[in-house]
C-alpha cells in the first residue's frame, strides 16, 4: 500500500506541521521506503500476542499528596517567548486564518 | 592508550599530587586546541568549569566524593540549570532550563565538574550526528567520517582525550554504536537503572542515560554516582543497586558468553566480523564457555523500533508547541502559530519520525503498524529471556560497519536506520548493553557489544573489563586528538 502526497500533508496537518513542495517530494518516497520495510511485520503471525508497552512490568505509581514548593512564577516565565501580567501570551485563539 | 582514565585521575587526586583544577584546566586546554575541528562541543563554560574545580580543591567536604574534580561533558539533551540546553534543536535555540536533570545533580553531589555540552542528532534523531541544526562532528579517526550517533559529541570528546567521560543517552544504539565508530568504552544501563528525569524525552520507554568512557571500570565508576530510584522519574527502578565496580576483576570462568546462531548479517562488514569473532575467541581463552543461541525475531528489530520510537516521539514532541518556551514563530493566530514554529523550529529528520510516529497511531492503521510492532516487542523481548536461560551475557557486533563517510547516508533514512540492526534490541527489551572497542579495520575503530540479563550491568562490565586485559591489536593514535 503506498502512501500518496495527500495522505502525507493530511498526517502532517495532524501534527501541526506544514511542509513545503520541496519537502513532500523529498518525504512522500522516503516514507514508502521505511513503510514498505515495516510492512514486514504484517507478514508475521502474531495472533494472541500481547502488546508490549514497557520493558518491565510496572503498576502505577503514586506519591502522597502534600503541598510543597514548586517552580516560582518568575523561574517558569522566563523562558516564555511572550507574557503578560504573569501570564504567557498567545495570539488570538478564536480569529485569524488557521481556524481554531 | 595511555591518556588518564577516570580511575587515574581520582588515585593522583587522592595522592595530592595533582589538584582538581589541574585536571580541568588540561579539558579545557585540549578543547581549545582539537574543538575547532571536531566540534564535539556545543557550549563550553570555562569559566564556571574553574570556579567549580577551585571550590572543589578548597572545600573539605568533597574531599570523599566518588568523582571529585573528574572533569565530564553531557549530551545537549540532558538539562542544566541555567545553561543552555538545545538537544541540537532550533526549537530549543535559546531554552535556559530552570532545573537540573537528577544525573547533573548526582554528579555535582560527586564532585565531578562539567565543562560543557556536546552536539547529538537533533532530539536524538540519528545515527551520525549530521542531524544536528547547528554543526557537524567529525570522527577523531577520520575527519571526513562521521562519530556515530546520537550521542557523536560525547563519543568524539571521549575518544580525543578532551574529557575522561561523558554523558549520552541511548533510545536504539545512541551510545553504543558511537562507542564504536570512535573507540571509546559505551554502556547504555538497564531501562529504570538511571534516572530520566531531566532527559530531553524522544521515545520515553527505549531512551536511557548512559556513560562513555575509555574503560569498563570508568564506567563503573560513572554509573555508581548516577544510578538509582528517583521519585522524580517514576520508571525508575527500584532495584537494589551494587558497587558496580567491586568484583569487576574476578573475571570469566564459569561464564557462558553466549553468540548468536543465524545472527542477520546482512550489510556486515566482514572486518567487522573478524575482529568480533576474534574478541570472542580471546574471550574464550579467557575462561568463558560460549554457548550458542538462538534469537529468531532479531531480524525484525528494526522495523519494530522505527514504528514504536517515532510514534513515541510524535506525542512527546508535541509539547514544542511556541507557547511557554522554544522557539515561537510569528503568526496571526493561534493555529498558525503552533504550525509556523514546528515547521521552522525542526529539521527534515524530525519531521519525517513525527510523520511517520502520527501515521502509525492514526486511526486506521494503528492496528497495521503500532500494535503489531507492540507485539512484536514481546516476541523479542522473549527471546532474550528464553536466550538466558543457557548464557550469562551476549557478544555480537555493535554496529555491522565501521564509521561511515559524512554525508553518505543522510539521504537515505532506512539505510541509516539499518545501521542500528544490533543495537536496537536491546533497547526493545529494556536490557543493558555496551561496546568495547576490538580492534580497527583501514585505522577505523571496531565496537564489540556485550548484552546482559536486566539489572546485570555489573556481570557485563565484568566481561568487557575481561576482554580489556587480553586484548592485544595496535591502538593508532586519532587523527584528531590530544597528543599523549
Amino acid at each position: 500500500m503506498k502512501i500518496t502526497d495527500e495522505t502525507v500533508s493530511h498526517v502532517a496537518k495532524l501534527a501541526r506541521l506544514w511542509l513545503d513542495p520541496q519537502e513532500l517530494a523529498q518525504l512522500v518516497p522516503q516514507l514508502n521506503d521505511i513503510l514498505e520495510y515495516a510492512a514486514q511485520l504484517q507478514r508475521v503471525s502474531l495472533d494472541g500476542v500481547e502488546p508490549t508497552s514497557h520493558p518491565f512490568h510496572e503498576v502505577n505509581v503514586v506519591r502522597p499528596d502534600v503541598v510543597r514548593e514548586s517552580l516560582a512564577r518568575e523561574e517558569a516565565l522566563r523562558n516564555a517567548p511572550d507574557q503578560d501580567q504573569g501570564m504567557v501570551r498567545v495570539p488570538a485563539v478564536l480569529e485569524g486564518g488557521g481556524g481554531a | 592508550m595511555s591518556l588518564p582514565t577516570v580511575k587515574q585521575i581520582l588515585q593522583s587526586l587522592a595522592a595530592g599530587e595533582t589538584r582538581a583544577r589541574d585536571w580541568v584546566e588540561m579539558s579545557l586546554r585540549a578543547i581549545r586546541e582539537i574543538d575547532g575541528r571536531l566540534k564535539a562541543f556545543l557550549w563550553v563554560d570555562e569559566e564556571q568549569a574553574l570556579a567549580a574545580a577551585d571550590r572543589i580543591d578548597r572545600a573539605k567536604m568533597y574531599q570523599n566524593a566518588p568523582l571529585r574534580g573528574v572533569p565530564y561533558a553531557a549530551k545537549d539533551n540532558i538539562v542544566t540549570r541555567g545553561v543552555r540546553t538545545t538537544a541540537a534543536s532550533r526549537i530549543l535555540e535559546n531554552y535556559i532550563p530552570p532545573y537540573n536533570a537528577t544525573v547533573i545533580d548526582k554528579l555535582n553531589q560527586a564532585a565531578a565538574v562539567m565543562v560543557g555540552k556536546t552536539n547529538m542528532d537533533e532530539f536524538a534523531m540519528g545515527s551520525s550526528t549530521e542531524t544536528s541544526a547547528f554543526q557537524k562532528t567529525a570522527n577523531p579517526y577520520g575527519e571526513d567520517r562521521v562519530p556515530g550517533g546520537s550521542s557523536g559529541g560525547s563519543a568524539a570528546a571521549v575518544a580525543a582525550g578532551l574529557v575522561p567521560f561523558a554523558l549520552g543517552s541511548d533510545t536504539g544504539g545512541s551510545i553504543r554504536q558511537p562507542a564504536a565508530f570512535t573507540g571509546c568504552f559505551g554502556l547504555k544501563p538497564t531501562y529504570g537503572r538511571v534516572s530520566r528525569y531531566g532527559l530531553i524525552a524522544f521515545a520515553s520507554s527505549l531512551d536511557q542515560i548512559g556513560p562513555f568512557t575509555r574503560t569498563a571500570e570508568d564506567a563503573a565508576l560513572v554509573l555508581n554516582a548516577i544510578c538509582g530510584h528517583d521519585p522524580m522519574d517514576s520508571t525508575s527502578s527500584r532495584q537494589p543497586v551494587p558497587d558496580f565496580a567491586d568484583g569487576i576483576e574476578r573475571g570469566v570462568k564459569g561464564l557462558r558468553v553466549g553468540i548468536v546462531r543465524h545472527l542477520p548479517e546482512e550489510g556486515l562488514e566482514p572486518g567487522v566480523k573478524e575482529a568480533v569473532e576474534r574478541a570472542i575467541r580471546q574471550l574464550e581463552a579467557a575462561g568463558a564457555e560460549i554457548v550458542e543461541i538462538d534469537l529468531p525475531h532479531m531480524e525484525y528489530a528494526v522495523a519494530t523500533y522505527y514504528l514504536i520510537a517515532p510514534a513515541e516521539a510524535s506525542s512527546n514532541l508535541a509539547r514544542y508547541d511556541g507557547v511557554r518556551y522554544g522557539r515561537r514563530a510569528e503568526a496571526s493566530s493561534l493555529i498558525e502559530m503552533y504550525e509556523k514554529s514546528r515547521s521552522e523550529g525542526f529539521g527534515m529528520e524530525v519531521k519525517r519520525r513525527i510523520i511517520i510516529g502520527t501515521y502509525a497511531l492514526s486511526s486506521g492503521y494503528y492496528d497495521a503498524y503500532y500494535k503489531r510492532a507492540q507485539q512484536m516487542r514481546t516476541l523479542i523481548r522473549q527471546d532474550y529471556e528464553e536466550a538466558f536461560k543457557a548464557c550469562d551475557v551476549i557478544a555480537m557486533p555493535t554496529a555491522p560497519t565501521t564509521a561511515f563517510k559524512l554525508g553518505e547516508k543522510l539521504d537515505n533514512p532506512l539505510q541509516m536506520y539499518l545501521n542500528d540492526i544490533y543495537t536496537i534490541p536491546a533497547n526493545l527489551a529494556g536490557l543493558p548493553g555496551a561496546s568495547v572497542p576490538c580492534g580497527f579495520v583501514d585505522g577505523l575503530p571496531v565496537g564489540l557489544q556485550i548484552i546482559g540479563r536486566p539489572f546485570d550491568e555489573a556481570t557485563v562490565l565484568r566481561v568487557a573489563h575481561t576482554y580489556e586485559q587480553v586484548r592485544d591489536f595496535a591502538w593508532p593514535k586519532p587523527v584528531l586528538g590530544v597528543a599523549e
